[in-house]
């Protein structure tokens, strides 16, 4: 049986047995490949997504839970005032080396600046800590959120 | 695998019209140029480093790969400074793997600043003379009366101006200067060089777009798991493949036979689905019959034990000496002995590895490859599959990381083997991290016994290091090898290097510094307890030896001729960390300093840890590093983040990382048991370059190995107790 999946606020058909991870739904079946396989044990946070609004690991939640719920992939992410003021921040403050686990690091930062939007400096610490970035950008990341949480997204 | 470097290095002009007017200017090597104008091979198919629109849009091709240190915006900032281009007029693309075109392209051993901060500004410089040449042909003045300002040229008696877009179809037919006389800029004059950018990437990261090596999309393409041995070395005898067969989606089960080289193909089972997961989860299903030899009794707890004897006897070989070190330690008043060890490491870089493969038809072979060394995967490719190179395309992608890992290419050779079983089907081979984890090629684990020689008034009189490493088929390959000229040994008077070995399997290759990362810390914390056996500190040590000592002699390196070590610069750095960090200030309550330095990749770094414990854990609060890279920053942006990066990389490897073999096969499989430094615990960073009169170079490595041996030097300070082995064990510091 297919799965209705709302995915970037489009309804989405998967035919995939219902204990696939979002991840490879949205990688392998609908080519959406801004979500990044990083562990597949939702122990780095590369594929972080947002499912009803809640930073999610897509590779660790299957499609068969996902049914009637609306789903937000990186590649969406600009359509939030949060989400393109994190953009303009990370690419300012060049936030990134190798770049692959900032999907995740990105939908997680707007995840939490969405539930909290002045967040202290701990409380960033505290949220990010599942998302692991191997180059160890971590004083930028945490720089570019308390940034984007100071500014606010007027300019966004 | 280097020998290819220095080819690049003496390279000629081509210029050649675009299919819609324009400037295409290439450098590369003569015989290539010949090449392209005697087939009259259309210029828009010419290679190029630099094209330029009728718009005034500057395209520069980065040929470098980009695996995060940010080669791909840096290299292009070299020419477009001295094309004295705007940089918001300039657009960058990647190029494929293409050696006759574009030289060495390589992403390794921090090579690509010192290799090309010279050969990448003539291209610029050039390709300006020759837009100058057109604009002057034009207006009927002679070139030197005009100058140039971001991208456009003017012409100070008249007042005229040309875009370098209106000239560059003219500048086509224009003499082609020599590189190697072409005038280049007065330093003073830069205006991309020494600026901070943005990764050149970053726009299109931000919003997901396909770009790194595993999201490459094909028509048709299929997903590939593979499945090999746990047990390094071991054979497959027979699989069953018919439960993984039976899987709904399953598209292809296929045995692949390999050898005995882990750089090539090694036997497995390769599963093939339009779903990767599906493939994954179908490997479950297999039946293999694995021959593990002599190999599954191998371990890290055997490695350390006969290590421990090895080092008790005289060491198999004298890799050098000098002076009388016997007499020296027999006069000594004191000696200080002490057994140090480091483990094996992986790299996981953060995309596991993979790559796409298409066997055409005719038998050519396409790949789009996360590669840091794609001369490699060619030739691993033809020696695997049996065919010439020039069949074989490789389409170099960005990499979520490389770390020295995509060095090796097992993983290519791997998909195009599968590839090659399935003509006109695009494969993209996925590594899970565990796959990534368990087949990996190490940072070699290592065995020290440090000795040194003090005389009556503490003067270090001698040393000795009997080095344990690993061979395989009785050989030391390159990153599990050490040379005798390990600092301090040229400013010792008496001092030895002896090497006894083991033979493994488990393969082991480049990580980041590699050597460097593990022999900073023997090195450095050895030389910490020498310092406090005399009564003073690491710096004071380090300073006296090196002394008013010349810059040794230089020697031919990968990339030609390279500068010798030179005391001048390490006395800069050391004392700009002192007075950075104020290490010899009183410390705060609970806290202590380390220091470390190290030369490593040509550039010189000192660095300052101040740690406490909490509880058991490891907490570091600040870093100062003090670097000297030449006489310029190129990106500061991204050299920051090289130098942050490389920091919290060795912290993490410091207290928490080893792989651990047993039963021949590599322990820890995820995350959860490798455990990379997060958010949390990033300390507060401080980073000053101490500018020197030389050419600049590169910075993916020399900022980590100093700061291993600076966290245990810290801890001694704290404790009184000396971290011998890697990982640090709390345990043994109450």
């Amino acid at each position: 049986m297919a799965y209705r999946v709302e995915i970037n606020g489009e309804t989405r058909e998967l035919d995939v047995p219902g204990e696939m991870p979002l991840l490879w739904a949205l990688r392998n079946e609908l080519g959406l490949v801004g979500t990044k396989f990083g562990c597949g044990m939702a122990l780095c946070g590369a594929c972080t997504v947002h499912v009803d609004g809640v930073a999610t690991r897509s590779c660790s939640v299957p499609v068969s839970a996902l049914e009637g719920k609306k789903v937000t992939t990186i590649e969406a992410l600009a359509e939030s005032p949060i989400g393109r003021a994190l953009q303009q921040a990370w690419v300012e403050e060049d936030v990134m080396q190798c770049g692959y686990c900032q999907a995740g690091q990105l939908m997680n930062a707007s995840a939490l600046l969405a539930r909290n939007p002045q967040p202290s400096s701990q409380e960033i610490q505290q949220a990010m800590a599942g998302n692991i970035c191997r180059c160890a950008c971590y004083t930028r990341i945490h720089d570019a959120i308390a940034m984007v949480a100071e500014k606010g997204t007027a300019n966004a | 695998m280097l020998e290819t470097a220095t080819l690049s290095r003496r390279s000629l002009l081509k210029a050649g019209a675009l299919a819609g007017g324009g400037l295409m200017l290439t450098a590369s090597l003569p015989m290539v140029a010949k090449a392209a104008t005697s087939t009259g091979a259309a210029p828009a198919t010419l290679n190029a480093y630099v094209s330029i629109s009728p718009d005034n849009v500057i395209t520069i091709v980065g040929k470098n790969p980009e695996i995060g240190q940010g080669i791909k915006t840096m290299l292009p900032m070299l020419i477009a400074d001295e094309l004295d281009a705007d940089w918001e007029q300039v657009r960058i693309t990647q190029a494929d793997f293409d050696p006759q075109k574009y030289g060495f392209q390589f992403a390794g051993g921090s090579f690509a600043t010192p290799m090309n901060w010279l050969p990448m500004r003539q291209v610029g410089a050039a390709t300006r003379q020759m837009l100058l040449g057109a604009a002057a042909a034009r207006w009927g003045v002679p070139a030197s009366s005009l100058k140039t300002e971001r991208g456009r040229i003017i012409d100070p008696a008249s007042g005229r101006t040309l875009t370098y877009g209106e000239v560059a179809s003219d500048a086509v037919s224009q003499p082609v200067p020599d590189l190697e006389t072409v005038a280049l800029k007065d330093p003073k004059d830069f205006h991309i060089i020494g600026r901070p950018i943005s990764g050149i990437d970053s726009p299109r990261i931000v919003r997901g777009e396909p770009i790194f090596g595993v999201d490459t999309l094909l028509p048709g393409m299929k997903y590939a798991a593979f499945e090999r041995a746990p047990v390094f070395g071991a054979k497959l005898v027979s699989a069953d493949l018919e439960a993984a067969k039976a899987v709904p989606g399953v598209e292809d089960v296929l045995v692949m036979k390999g050898g005995d080289n882990p750089e090539l193909l090694i036997d497995g089972v390769a599963v093939i689905s339009s779903n990767w997961w599906i493939a994954k989860e179908a490997r479950k299903k297999l039946a293999i019959e694995w021959d593990n030899g002599q190999w599954a009794s191998h371990s890290t707890a055997g490695y350390a034990a006969r290590a421990a004897e090895l080092v008790k006897g005289k060491p198999e070989t004298i890799l050098g000496e000098s002076g009388d070190v016997d007499t020296a330690f027999a006069s000594a008043a004191r000696v200080i002995e002490a057994d140090y060890s480091y483990p094996f490491l992986a790299h996981v870089a953060m995309e596991p590895m993979n790559c796409t493969a298409l066997a055409h038809e005719d038998g050519r072979i396409e790949l789009w490859a996360p590669t840091q060394n794609p001369t490699a995967g060619a030739q691993g490719i033809a020696q695997q599959l049996g065919i010439g190179q020039d069949k074989i395309t490789i389409h170099i992608t960005r990499m979520g990381g490389g770390f020295g890992r995509r060095l090796t290419n097992d993983f290519m050779v791997q998909a195009a083997a599968i590839a090659a079983r399935k003509p006109g089907t695009p494969v993209q081979l996925i590594w899970s991290r565990e796959d990534d984890i368990r087949s990996d090629f190490y940072r070699p684990a290592g065995w020290h016994k440090m000795r040194a020689a003090l005389d009556a008034d503490g003067k270090l009189i001698g040393m000795d290091n009997h080095f344990v490493t690993f061979i395989k088929n009785g050989q030391v390959t390159l990153e599990n090898s050490m040379t005798a000229d390990e600092f301090p040994a040229p400013f010792l008077e008496n001092v030895r290097l002896g090497q006894s070995t083991m033979e493994t399997r488990v393969p082991t290759g480049a990580l980041r510094a590699p050597r460097s990362n593990a022999l900073s810390f023997v090195y450095q914390s050895f030389l910490d307890e020498i310092a406090h056996a005399q009564g003073r500190d690491l710096p004071a040590l380090m300073l006296e030896l090196l002394g008013d000592r010349e810059p040794l002699p230089g020697t031919r390196g990968p990339f030609g001729e390279q500068p010798g070590f030179s005391p001048p610069r390490a006395k800069g750095v050391i004392e700009k960390v002192v007075a950075m960090s104020d290490f010899r200030g009183r410390p705060h309550e609970g806290r202590a300093k380390g220091f470390g330095f190290y030369y490593s990749h040509l550039g010189y770094f000192a660095e300052v840890v101040e740690a406490s414990l909490d509880r058991g854990q490891v907490v570091v609060h600040n870093v100062w590093a003090a670097g000297d890279v030449g006489s310029h920053i190129i990106n500061p942006f991204g050299a920051l983040n090289q130098v942050e990066g490389s920091i919290i990389d060795g912290l993490g490897q410091a207290v928490a990382l080893a792989v651990e073999i047993e039963g021949g096969a590599a322990k820890p499989g995820n995350f959860h048991e490798y455990e990379i430094p997060r958010m949390p615990v990033t300390p507060k960073i401080t980073v000053e370059f101490v500018k020197t009169d030389n050419p600049p170079t590169g910075m993916g490595e020399p900022a980590l190995p100093p700061v291993i041996p600076a966290l245990t030097n810290a801890l001694f300070a704290l404790t009184g107790k000396r971290i011998r082995n890697l990982p640090i064990d709390t345990s043994q510091l109450v």
